[in-house]
């Protein structure tokens, strides 16, 4: 029941605050861009008496293009939305009149956890229908694998949740944020070396590219989403920036599974024995 | 009344004497000991005083008596649970010093959000919720955002969500930072009422005139350890000094109040006795009377609770 009641008081924040309702409007801009520039893609390209296979390939590789945009917006605003959730109300004393009540410190952060994953879900679904849908609309190409490659996005914006949820029960809402971000541009960057090393035919490089995985398995999570919602013909041929020249394995979109289960479980034991 | 109901003791709950009960309690944060060794009795139903300088470990005390912190070691019970027992939270009203909460609610709301949390029924925050914005004078703000309130009605409403589960403690962390007179008569009021439907209050003040009229009893405490624990009606017991004013007086006759006062200073008409307790006072105006002393008045010195907090734990500032 009390978790119930912080996951609706959660969700509700971000909705008062005009939270979620910047986040879509920036969403609708953003689709709204996407959608210029793939109609003027498709237009172009289609009068130029390009075979069928290349036009077809371009305005895949530009849908993906908009789903990896979707993804980095999506992973950002779950960092920022939930930055503050923790380290804030502790600082401000809010949590105290929270805490004090017949409500376990499980229950609040699991509450908050809940409230935050059903806004992102939310985030995730528009964004990713909305990118989907238009391009299916002015291409007619929809992606394979569309439900998988969505779960992937949605998996990497709740490891970034939780994540954030650890790190805010035991640094400041900036200390936070800079560790989370901090994490994910290893990863990002980790993400590229691992690809570049596999192309170059470089195996430390991909060593390293994996480490970084290792350490924070978010853009293992975009790059298997990617993969399986490419087109086979582009993953194969190498060229494009989500081939599958060096695809995340499955036991590496495991253990970033297990890795997210771990870190909300740290999360809330940290939080359960923490001074308020 | 509605919002002040006589507590009803349902069955489950564990019955004891004591509201709070605490031994050699202690907190340590890294190095830095907060609380040395606190030992308190609290009984149900008693209005009991919290007292010492800044720094003196009283947050961290209540702090750990609400579960908010872990005690480093030593016992406490709260009505007879555990400290950091989820369930007796159920009983237990508290009202921060600062208190916040999430300010894009309004008045009503986040009194709601207060009693789902407390596990209220829908049928019990109706009835509470108004009759409690009543108590605290925010009715006619209840749709008004918290975001919108001055620090006295944010002290209000934080008032009125300690006091919506009907506690059997209730726990008030300095309750008149930032109200105006007649918010501090309506803290007074409630703490009052309190007593009266048998709830046990713990006020943490700095403010010890109210600390006076309201209190049962004073704990002084400084270091994190209870100095001393006193009853306020026990207060003008002891020694008390007597105003005395008195013609007709001689040496003969001063040197024979020595049987009672342990010091007499004159100053022309004036005297000021120093008695060892005011039970003494009717023996001494017959003495005088005795002796043809034209007695126009002897007054016995109620001694304050500043008095009596400078006296115990000194006058050296807090941290």
């Amino acid at each position: 029941m009390g978790a119930w009641v912080m996951a609706g008081v959660t969700f509700r924040e971000a909705a008062r605050k005009k939270l979620l309702l910047m986040a879509l409007l920036a969403g609708v801009a953003f689709i709204a861009l996407f959608s210029t520039g793939l109609h003027f893609q498709v237009r172009d390209l289609r009068s130029q008496h390009v075979p069928r296979l290349v036009t077809q390939e371009a305005e895949r590789a530009f849908i993906m293009m908009g789903l990896y945009a979707v993804d980095i917006i999506a992973v950002v605003l779950t960092a920022l939305t939930s930055v503050d959730t923790l380290s804030g109300e502790i600082s401000s004393g809010t949590i105290q009149a929270v805490a004090t009540k017949p409500i376990s410190r499980r229950q609040i952060l699991i509450g908050k956890w809940l409230g935050f994953v059903a806004m992102l879900t939310i985030y995730v679904a528009l964004m990713v229908g909305g990118i989907l849908g238009m391009g299916h609309w002015l291409s007619g190409i929809v992606p394979r694998n569309l439900m998988l490659g969505a779960a992937l996005i949605w998996i990497e914006c709740v490891l970034i949740l939780n994540l954030t949820l650890f790190f805010g029960t035991a640094f400041s809402t900036l200390t936070n944020g800079v560790l989370v971000l901090g994490l994910h541009g290893i990863a990002f960057l980790g993400g590229w070396i691992e690809q570049a090393g596999a192309v170059l035919h470089s195996p430390r490089t991909v060593t390293l590219g994996i480490v970084s995985s290792v350490i924070m398995p978010s853009e293992s999570l975009w790059r298997r989403a990617a993969f399986e919602m490419q087109s086979p013909i582009v993953g194969a041929l190498n060229i494009s920036p989500f081939s599958n020249a060096s695809v995340p394995s499955t036991a590496m979109i495991g253990y970033a599974a297990v890795y997210m289960v771990l870190v909300l479980v740290f999360a809330v034991r940290r939080f359960g024995r923490r001074d308020l | 009344m509605l919002v002040n109901r006589p507590i009803a003791r349902s069955p489950d709950l564990r019955m004891t004497d004591f509201a709070i009960q605490t031994r050699n309690l202690r907190k340590v944060f890294d190095r830095k000991v907060a609380v040395e060794g606190l030992t308190l009795d609290v009984r149900r139903g008693e209005i009991f005083g919290f007292l010492g300088p800044n720094g003196a470990g009283k947050s961290t005390s209540v702090k750990m008596l609400l579960g908010l912190t872990a005690p480093t070691a030593g016992q406490a019970t709260v009505l007879g649970c555990p400290v950091g027992d989820v369930k007796i939270r159920r009983r237990i009203g508290f009202l921060p010093e600062h208190f916040r909460f999430y300010d894009w609610l309004t008045a009503a709301e986040l009194l709601n959000v207060h009693g789902r949390l407390y596990g209220m029924t829908e049928a019990q925050r109706r009835e509470r919720i108004p009759a409690l914005l009543d108590l605290v004078g925010l009715s006619e703000h209840r749709r008004q955002r918290v975001r919108e309130f001055s620090k006295g009605m944010l002290q209000r409403i934080g008032l009125a969500q300690a006091l919506l589960n009907e506690p059997d403690l209730v726990i008030l962390d300095e309750p008149t930072s930032g109200l105006d007179p007649g918010g501090r008569r309506l803290v007074r009021d409630i703490i009052k009422a309190q007593r009266e439907r048998g709830a046990a209050v713990l006020l943490n003040s700095h403010l010890l005139g109210e600390v006076e009229v309201t209190c049962d009893r004073v704990a002084f405490i400084k270091h994190g350890r209870v100095l001393e624990s006193r009853r306020m009606d026990a207060l003008a017991a002891g020694e008390t000094r007597v105003r005395l004013r008195a013609g007709n007086l001689n040496d003969e006759v001063l040197s024979g109040l020595a049987r009672w006062a342990s010091a007499v200073t004159p100053n022309g008409h004036r005297f000021t006795l120093t008695v060892p307790s005011a039970d003494v006072l009717p023996e001494v105006t017959r003495y005088l009377v005795a002796h043809s002393v034209d007695l126009y008045e002897l007054t016995p010195e109620k001694k304050s609770l500043e008095d009596l907090f400078l006296e115990i734990v000194g006058s050296e500032g807090g941290l």
